[in-house]
Parts: structure tokens; sequence; C-alpha cells
């Protein structure tokens, strides 16, 4: 660690170490089968913690949505805030306890 | 060239020739001249800056720093509730170690609501990590604002500067100025961002950082060593000022100390009022003097060593209130730096002057007697001009 001058960090994308997903005690879990791949909790994630992923394995409220990609939480950095939850305009997500 | 000009307007002007780029201000009494005068020079074309009126002081501060943070050159200007308001953001500014000057029309503090002269809002700021200079007259707001910038840009100091000038004694008055040319003081200031790490997509950097506690205390000592730094930058800077302006300046003003046997200790406009009060007691053959003090933060500790570590009666000039104290400020201030020295001096503190109430030389040549004659073991400290409580006083 070197004490820049004001607290600036000149090593940009650090924010990778920390793994804000310990912080967590409330998970979202997304139901496939409700998603419609709208990617607003992808939008609104305050952490980048979901990803876009190929979406054909996964279970999808009408058959051509498979062709989209789908969000997938990175739990390594869900820190469990519920914004996604509250935003998801088909209320696919849901928060459910962490189990330690 | 000279110009008669209003301690506002040669705020204005500094900025001008200062080659300021970024100017967000929100207006206040007494400082509302400053952004008028701005708007004006840009208007005609005297001066190529970005005005932002913003929608109150917080703003105006949080667009210096962020524009500050961009590599800009910034000034702001405020007064008293203002500048109570930017209080947040003002430690933001010398933590992020951002190069800003604001001019202070120091302006008491309500309640009750009054918008004449003290020192109590940028003194109330004192621990904010910002310098502060303190101006005498209006030649000094220029020539102080325009060294602020160079002192402020040091990668030594890095810190944000406070030109203090009275409310009304200087932000409205006229006085007339010697201007330099601009490019003189653009050679004189130098470049900006030298070695200072700014918001540039080319070379990605976070500033205004978090800083858990395991790193926390090194960056407030940082401050703390970029202030003590500034002392011999100021220094520096004002030794380049008179050789290329021929105008003397230092942290501390001694004025006809020698064999003094009361010395009074003052900051801005009144020191010009206590210097006259000096000449006329000196003419009575009543040996006073004065320690003028222009840096409060950085405080010249050093300096008011050398000059008051003697056998002599002082009358520090206090124009400002710290309730539940046993004295002001000046006074709690300067009698610390001077417990260790060899004589310690009888201080003896007139917290005078508050809310514009006028200080003249008859006032002072007032407190010179009275504090002739006072014991500070059994008392020491004076309310100048008090009226008494449940009088009449209309
Ligand atoms: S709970 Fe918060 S952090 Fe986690 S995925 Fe949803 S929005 Fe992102
Ligand atoms: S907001 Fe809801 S419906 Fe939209 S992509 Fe996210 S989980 Fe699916």
């Amino acid at each position: 660690m070197i004490f820049n001058k004001g607290a600036t960090i000149t090593s940009t994308g650090n924010s990778i170490a920390n793994e804000t997903g310990s912080w967590r005690s409330m998970k979202p879990v997304i139901d496939y089968s409700k998603c419609i791949r709208c990617d607003i909790c992808w939008t609104y994630c305050p952490d980048i913690a979901i990803d876009k992923v190929d979406g054909t394995s996964y279970s999808a409220p009408y058959s051509q949505l498979k062709k989209k990609k789908v969000p997938k939480i990175n739990y390594t950095f869900c820190k469990g805030c519920g914004i996604c939850v509250n935003e998801c305009v088909s209320k696919a997500i849901d928060m459910i306890r962490e189990e330690i | 060239m000279y110009k008669v000009m209003k301690g506002n307007e040669v705020t204005a002007y500094a900025a001008m020739l200062s080659s300021v780029d970024v100017i967000p201000a929100y207006p206040i009494t007494p400082s509302t001249l400053f952004p008028e005068k701005i708007s004006e020079l840009i208007a005609n074309g005297e001066m190529n800056a970005t005005f932002i009126p913003t929608e109150s002081e917080h703003s105006a501060i949080s667009v210096a720093i962020g524009a500050s943070a961009s590599g800009s050159r910034v000034m702001t200007a405020t007064a008293s509730q203002g500048l109570a308001y930017m209080h947040e953001m003002l430690a933001i500014a010398s933590g992020m170690r951002l190069p800003i000057v604001m001019a202070i029309g120091n302006r008491a503090i309500s309640a009750p609501l009054n918008i004449w002269n003290d020192q109590q809002d940028s003194i109330d700021e004192r621990n904010s990590g910002w310098i502060q200079l303190y101006a005498e007259n209006n030649q000094e707001i220029l020539d102080l604002t325009i060294a602020a910038f160079k002192i402020s840009e040091n990668e030594k100091v890095h810190l944000p500067v406070m030109i203090c000038m009275d409310a009304f004694l200087l932000t409205h008055t006229m006085e007339a100025i010697n201007i330099p040319d601009k490019k003189e003081v653009t050679d004189f200031i130098g470049k900006n961002t030298t070695n200072r790490i700014i918001l540039d997509t080319e070379k990605p950097a976070t500033l205004g950082s978090f800083a858990s506690p395991e790193y926390y205390t090194e960056f407030r000592h940082q401050v703390t060593v970029a202030m003590e730094a500034a002392n011999s930058v100021i220094f520096d800077i004002f030794s380049d000022f008179k050789k290329r302006f021929n105008r003397n300046y230092d942290v501390v003003e001694p004025y006809r100390l020698d064999d003094a046997e009361l010395i009074f200790v003052s900051m801005g406009a009144v020191s010009g009022t206590i210097k006259d009060a000096v000449d006329v007691l000196r003419e009575q053959g009543k040996k006073a003097g004065l320690l003028r003090l222009v840096a409060f933060r950085p405080f010249p500790s050093q300096q008011i060593k050398k000059y008051l570590s003697m056998d002599v009666k002082i009358a520090v000039i206090d124009r400002n209130v710290t309730p539940g104290y046993d004295g002001s400020v000046l006074y709690a201030e300067l009698r610390s730096i001077l417990y260790d020295s060899d004589f310690k001096p009888e201080i003896i503190d007139f917290i005078a002057g508050l809310g514009g109430r006028d200080m003249t030389i008859d006032d002072f040549i007032k407190i010179y007697t009275l504090a002739m004659e006072m014991n500070a073991d059994s008392n020491h400290i004076v309310w100048e001009q008090l009226k008494p409580l449940g009088e009449d006083v209309s």
C-alpha cells in the first residue's frame, strides 16, 4: 500500500480485491421461470455483481427467451442489498436468508 | 497601473490576473460583489473562465472540488453562514489535497443575524486543513490572492487557501491598488498541475477514495505535514513575490516592537487602526507595538516565539468567541505557543469588534491604558465596550 497524496488510487480496477459478498446476510435468488431477461437488475446492481451469461440451459417463461442472455448473480461480490429484488419488474428475484 | 477598487473587486481582479479557469459561486453579503464582478469581466471579454452560479454555497465548494480535481485552477468566495454551510466540504478539499483559493469576507455568525465584520466565521474553520491568510488592506488582498495560487499549487503543500478580508472594512472599501501586468503574474504563479494526480480519462485514477482504520490516520497526518511544509513554502513564495513585485510580506508583521512594553496582537484590517494608535502612543512616550498575524494557519509559532518571548505585556485583540473556554481563540493559541518560552509575557485577551462594532484609535489607546493597569493573574479577559445586561441600551 502506497500512501498517495490525498488517498488517490492510481491502480484502478482494485475493487476486485474487496470481496463484498462477505457482507451478505440475505441472498437474492433468481427464479428463471419468471425472468423476462430485461436486464434491469443488471443495470441497477451497485456492485456490478450481476453477469450476463448464455441462457440456453436456463428455464424461461416462454421458449423464445432462451436465445437471450440471462442475469447470473456473482455471490463473491453480491453484498445482499436487495436493490435487484426491488427493481425486478417480474418479481423474479427472492431474498432468502443466508445459511451458515 | 493603479485602479481604485473595493476589496471584493480586487479579489475578482486577482482571479483574472491569476488565469483562474472555473469560478463556482453563490452570493452572500459581504462577498456578493465577487461573483458580480467576475460575471462582468467574463461578459466584457476581459476574462476567459467558466462562471458557474450554483444553488448554494455547499454546491459552490463541491463544484470547486470537482473542478480542481480535474486540474483546473479554481476560485470562489463566501462568508459567515455560507462558509459554515460549506463546512463538510472544506475538509474534503484539504483531505483530497486540492489547490483551491477562496476569498472570505469575514462576517459575524448568527444568531442574532448580523451581516457585519468579525472573524468568527473563518476562525471556526481553523481545523479544516485550509491555509488562512488575513489581509490588512486591499493591496494585500490582491497580492496574497496571487501568492495563494502559487502556495496552494506547490507540490509540498497542495492544500486549499482562504484569503480572509474583513467585511465592509475591506470588501466594500475603495482603495487605490497597484495592479501588475498579467504576464508578470502568469510567470510568477507558473503551472497548476505539477506532480498532481488529476481526473484524466487517459490515466484513470480514483480521487476521493475511502480509507479504512488502517490507513485513515496516515492521510490526516499528511495534511498536518503539508501544513508544516507550507510555513517555509510561504516564506519562499513571499520572497519571490518581493523580487518580482517589490512588495514585502511575511507570515507575521512586527510594527514598532523595539523596547515595547505593550504589544498588541491582531489580524486583519483592524491592524491598520492599531498601527495609528501605536504611533499616537509612541508620540506620547508610551512604548506600544503591534505584532500582526498574516498567517493564522499554518500558525506562525516560530515567529511568535521570536517576537514575543520577552518580558512584555500583550493585548490580544480577539474578534471571535469560544464560549466555555477561558479566553478566545487567538489568545488561547498564542498563550499555548508561549508556554515553553523562557520569558513568559503577561497576556490579556480583549474580545472586541464583534458583529461590526467600530474599533477606533481612541479605543486602542484606552485598551493600552487598561492593559497597563491590569494584572493578568487576577483577570485576563476583557469584553471591550460591553454594555451591562438588563439595562436600557436604546
Ligand atoms: S442484492 Fe444488491 S449486490 Fe446483490 S445482486 Fe442484487 S443488487 Fe447486486
Ligand atoms: S430484473 Fe428480473 S426479469 Fe429483469 S432480467 Fe433481472 S431477474 Fe430477469
